[in-house]
């Protein structure tokens, strides 16, 4: 590293989550150069491990009324612009027998003071409507949730911002800060693939690391006051509802059912942890969505899940906030004037839902610091649709199947992902300078997300890729073995009943036949008789 | 042999599966009247490469050559292995009676030495095993030489790709070349299932356009390899037709489930259980099963045939989870017809390990039956639940037939142990047949 390489870039922005790639393609549609780098890839923080769901801001009219017309005023601008990542199903506001009577009596009253429409549905209709309700619910209203598909979301943003030119380095870690007085010099990023370093040096650099953002501001030499909740999900195999199902009660554990595509996700829980190393969803977790969750959803008690998924949020606090900039008590912008530093802002915090004004009120104030007058075009400027970017979509692969004649081939039954499908999502990847991996199709597709979890798919996927020349010598097998132990965090925790034959299967096939477990430099060798017995590692 | 419905058959074996074929095989063998009930779903599956034991400890990886040397130190270090209960004779007289069976039914073996194989897998891997299909040897001998060879595959074959093993080959396998051709008469076909081909290619036509279309790519190649879909039935004449064909050896390489080494191994087993005259009940399921002093009344669904069936002696071999003998909930493995006591962990918290390739494994794998020397599963006092109750194959605990390589060995070993008890039990010392 004796000449490491320097980058210049009007704007570095660390971390590729919803809030990182929003405000990636808000400059760029305001002609500010910009530079994206992401640890790991698209989404691979929170805005990959939510609930999708856009809320209507219902869920906070009791609580946090600045939140709840935030999500409001937010949820239609997405609905309207980005459309093509919504599913505008709707959502209930469900109470069950021993729900709080006052909370329930409020509620009407409380969404419309954040202005959010809301009606009351007679609760035996709403059961013909939803026949998974529970027969002891008590009371049911409609407002306007719906559900969300982040990776859609980043991975559009991201492109749009692309062709304006922008630049993204994926797999990049931010790991030092180059300081000069009040100002960031350079910041060292270092490539997680090739081990090496560039320095790219930027008037302005903002930290979008999510629940990272801590660590990334001390790297600078700026301090955050957070701490950090994890939050489980479980994913069902098949659709409980058509609609959005919510506790109707002050926010808690298990209280949201998001159907999307075939499957229904419910959670959350909330937890509090010291460290963002090692999350995974506990048994313990599944256990208590699975029986609080049930009191809305009865079905739930025999539903077969899939997997499950944590992520986590940062807690901002109060002290360290810097000044009125922060905008609400969602989600907060550091501009580290009190840490002495110019030229480093931090947004982090909110949600999926407030991503674009989170993206807004960042690069509003890195285009005050940089002295460009261009006003934020996200609210009047549709998400434009990229092809390659649609493959993440629940049903949306069956579709094209059933467009296209079915003269195509199939890598996974289970999401109907053709061959050219992963064929397109790779060569995006390529054209933009990666060398894609199957986890990266996974994330782009609905490889590896069906019943079998990748068992078959991610088999056929890499013949399929080793075939066309695209992986070579063991790269292939190191990714089924990535692969697999990225979903395993996922499925472990809800291992029982079908689900666990299925388990049995893929490792009857993946350990008993394949011998994957036994990879590994030792074990490569073969094993004659001639070597006279037993031979050991 | 027929029996009616109000027979009461020496053996009622509960499960198709490898166990369940192996203990109705080694029954009928024995002379004992037998009835068989479930459907072969499990050996589907399979690979067709019959594993005795190559991995231990799982901890350390251990590989063994020799799958009887393993199994003796299994024998010292984790007695309670269900294959540590049976003396190496017997494990190897059972394997060859198995494997005689499958040879007379068409489906033939190679010999049966003292050493495991290394076989190639369609991913590219290297799997240990005992017991090679004869048409998957000159492979295990290629493999060993590596000499110029050539590896075909077909488009539309989803999941296999002969460049794919080429590639993971690499260095340590220079002269190995890849092919991939168009079967005859698929042109326009974008999925392809191996057993279709398997089909196809018992028609002489087709086997003879195909082989003149390998011809011409043959150049220095010693050996051929192909995905394994060389006949169902009649897999020994394709497969010689092949050879003859092609003037080298040729060997197939076994493929992801369900796969048509396991099309065979299913056929060739219901054959053999067939010409022996053991009755099948292949579309029923047990419901329930209720024990008196001499007999055993089993109550079935979906059953042509009646709704019970009376035996004198039962053997449970319903598998694990995906063979449905065991059953869990989010809190408690059962076992799925009777309620038998299951040996688990104490929570499910502790099922499943972080990492999916954990070299000890999971210890929900190690979850099972119970069972004391006569293979008489264990009731909740630790005594046998049933005098005439016996459970083989993956259903029992203390083994993780996965992580070792001894599925099939486990179910063909517990499976003759367990026949060769009932028939002490029911004839006494000598088997019914008058041998020793
Ligand atoms: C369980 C759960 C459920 C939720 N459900 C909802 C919901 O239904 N609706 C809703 O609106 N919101 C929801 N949220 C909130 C929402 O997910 C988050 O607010 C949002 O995803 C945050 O996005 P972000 O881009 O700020 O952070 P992140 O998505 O975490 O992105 C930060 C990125 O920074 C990268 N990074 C970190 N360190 C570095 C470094 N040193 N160098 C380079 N890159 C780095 C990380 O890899 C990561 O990709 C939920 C959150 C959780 C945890
Ligand atoms: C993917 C895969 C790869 C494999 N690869 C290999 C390999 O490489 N080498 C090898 O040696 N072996 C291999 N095997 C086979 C393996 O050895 C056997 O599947 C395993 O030993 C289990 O056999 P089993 O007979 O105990 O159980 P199963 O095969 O699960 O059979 C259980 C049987 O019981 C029946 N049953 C259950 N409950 C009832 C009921 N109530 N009423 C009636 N019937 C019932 C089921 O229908 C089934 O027929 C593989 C298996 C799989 C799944």
């Amino acid at each position: 590293m004796a000449n490491p390489s320097r980058i210049e870039t009007q704007v570095l922005i660390i971390g590729g989550g919803v809030t990182g790639t929003a405000l990636v393609r808000d400059l760029a549609l305001r002609g500010v150069d910009c530079i994206l780098v992401e640890k790991d890839d698209i989404n691979a923080g929170a805005s990959g491990r939510n609930h999708g769901l856009l809320h209507s801001g219902a869920r906070y009219v009791a609580g946090d009324q600045e939140a709840a017309v935030e999500c409001r005023v937010e949820g239609e601008i997405l609905k309207r612009l980005a459309s093509q990542t919504i599913q505008d199903t709707g959502g209930f506001f469900v109470a069950v027998e021993g729900d709080d009577e006052r909370y329930i009596a409020d509620f009407p009253s409380h969404c419309k003071r954040s202005g959010i429409l809301v009606h009351r549905v007679d609760v035996a209709a709403a059961r013909e409507l939803e026949p998974a309700l529970s027969p002891h619910t008590i009371a049911v209203f409609e407002v306007p949730d719906a559900s969300i598909d982040p990776f859609r979301l980043s991975l559009e943003s991201m492109a749009q911002a692309r062709t304006l030119g922008a630049r993204l380095m994926r797999r990049s870690r931010v790991i030092g800060f180059q300081r000069e007085g009040r100002r960031i010099r350079a910041v060292q990023v270092r490539s997680m693939q090739l081990g090496e370093d560039v320095w790219i040096e930027a008037a302005q650099v903002v930290n979008a690391a999510g629940a990272w953002a801590r660590e990334v501001a001390l790297l600078a030499g700026a301090s955050i006051n957070m701490t950090y909740s994890k939050g489980t999900l479980l994913v069902t195999h098949g659709r409980l509802a058509q609609r959005v199902v919510n506790r109707l009660r002050p926010p808690g554990n298990a209280d949201i059912m998001m159907p999307g595509g075939t499957v229904s996700i419910v959670g959350t829980t909330s937890t509090r942890v010291d460290s963002l190393d090692n999350i995974y969803p506990t048994t313990a977790e599944a256990d208590l969505i699975v029986d609080e969750a049930s009191r809305m959803l009865p079905a739930l008690q025999t539903m077969r899940f899939i997997r499950a998924y944590s992520g986590v949020r940062p807690l901002v606090g109060s002290t360290g906030v810097a000044d009125g900039r922060t905008a609400s008590r969602g989600f907060a912008l550091f501009d580290h004037d009190v840490d002495g530093i110019d030229n480093l802002a931090t947004i982090t915090g909110g949600k999926l839902t407030t991503c674009r004004l989170m993206a807004e009120r960042a690069a509003d104030l890195v285009c005050r610091r940089l002295g460009v007058a261009a006003p934020c075009l996200t609210a009047i400027t549709q998400l434009p649709v990229a092809p390659e970017c649609k493959w993440t979509e629940p049903g949306h692969a069956p579709r094209e199947w059933m467009r296209t004649g079915q003269a195509e081939t199939l890598l996974c039954e289970c999401e109907m992902v053709s061959a050219s499908a992963v064929d397109t999502i790779y060569a995006a990847l390529v054209a933009a300078g990666d060398t894609p991996t199957l986890t990266d199709i996974g994330m782009r597709s609905r490889v590896g997300k069906g019943a079998c979890q990748g068992a078959f798919c991610a088999v056929r996927a890499v013949a399929h890729l080793y075939q066309r020349g695209d992986f070579q010598a063991q790269r292939g097998l190191d990714e089924i073995i990535d692969f697999f132990a990225e979903r395993w965090k996922g499925q472990h925790s809800v291992l029982w009943g079908e689900q666990l034959a299925q388990a049995e299967l893929m490792e009857a096939l993946h350990c008993g036949l394949f011998g994957e477990e036994l990879r590994g430099d030792d074990m490569h060798g073969l094993c004659p008789p001639a070597l006279n017995g037993k031979v050991s590692p | 042999m027929t029996h009616t419905r109000q027979d009461t058959f020496d053996v009622a074996v509960i499960g198709a599966g490898m166990a369940g074929m192996a203990a109705a095989l080694f029954a009928a063998e024995r002379g004992l009247s037998c009835i068989q009930i479930g459907n072969g779903g499990g050996i589907l599956f399979a690979s067709g490469l019959l594993d005795l034991m190559s991995i231990h400890p799982l901890a350390e990886r251990r590989k063994w050559g020799f799958p009887f040397d393993a199994l003796a130190a299994l024998a010292l270090e984790q007695p309670q292995h269900p294959l540590a209960r049976i003396d190496a004779t017997s494990v190897r007289t059972a394997f060859n009676a198995f494997v005689a069976a499958l040879g007379k039914a068409g489906l033939p073996y190679a010999p049966l030495g003292k050493a495991n194989s290394d076989v190639l897998t369609s991913i590219g891997t290297i799997k240990p095993t005992y017991g090679v299909p004869r048409s998957m040897i000159a492979g295990v001998k290629a493999l060993a030489q590596r000499p110029p060879c050539l590896f075909v595959d077909f488009h539309g074959l989803r999941e296999f790709s002969a460049r794919q093993i080429v590639s993971t080959l690499g260095d340590s396998w220079p002269a190995a070349r890849f092919q991939r051709l168009q079967f005859p008469g698929t042109e326009a076909v974008p999925e392809l299932y191996a057993a279709h081909l398997a089909r196809a290619l018992e028609n002489v036509e087709t086997r003879a356009r195909t082989i003149d279309l390998v011809k011409p790519l043959l150049g220095d190649a010693q050996a051929i390899g192909f995905p394994a879909l060389l006949g169902l039935e009649h897999s020994v004449e394709v497969h010689a037709a092949f050879e003859a064909g092609l003037g080298l050896p040729v060997f197939e390489i076994p493929t992801m489930p369900t796969s048509v080494p396991g099309l065979r191994l299913l056929m060739a087993l219901e054959a053999a259980v067939a010409t022996r005259g053991v009755s099948r009940r292949h579309h029923s399921t047990v419901d329930s099963i209720v024990f008196d002093d001499e007999t055993a009344t089993i109550g079935l669904i979906d059953s042509p045939g009646g709704e019970r069936v009376v035996a004198r002696t039962v053997v449970l071999a319903t598998g694990r989870f995906m063979g449905r003998g065991l059953v869990a909930d989010r809190g408690h493995v059962s076992e799925s017809i009777i309620g038998l006591p299951v040996h688990q962990p104490t929570s499910r918290n502790e099922w499943h390990q972080r990492d999916f390739l954990d070299p000890t494994g999971h210890a929900i794998n190690r979850a099972g039956l119970l069972i004391d020397d006569s293979w008489r599963p264990l009731d909740a006092a630790g005594n046998p639940a049933w005098p005439h109750l016996f459970a083989v194959g993956s259903i029992l605990a203390h083994q993780d037939w996965m992580r070792s390589k001894c599925g099939s060995g486990l179910a063909i070993a517990t499976a003759w142990a367990a026949v060769r008890q009932i028939t002490r039990q029911l004839y006494g010392d000598c088997d019914k047949a008058g041998e020793p």
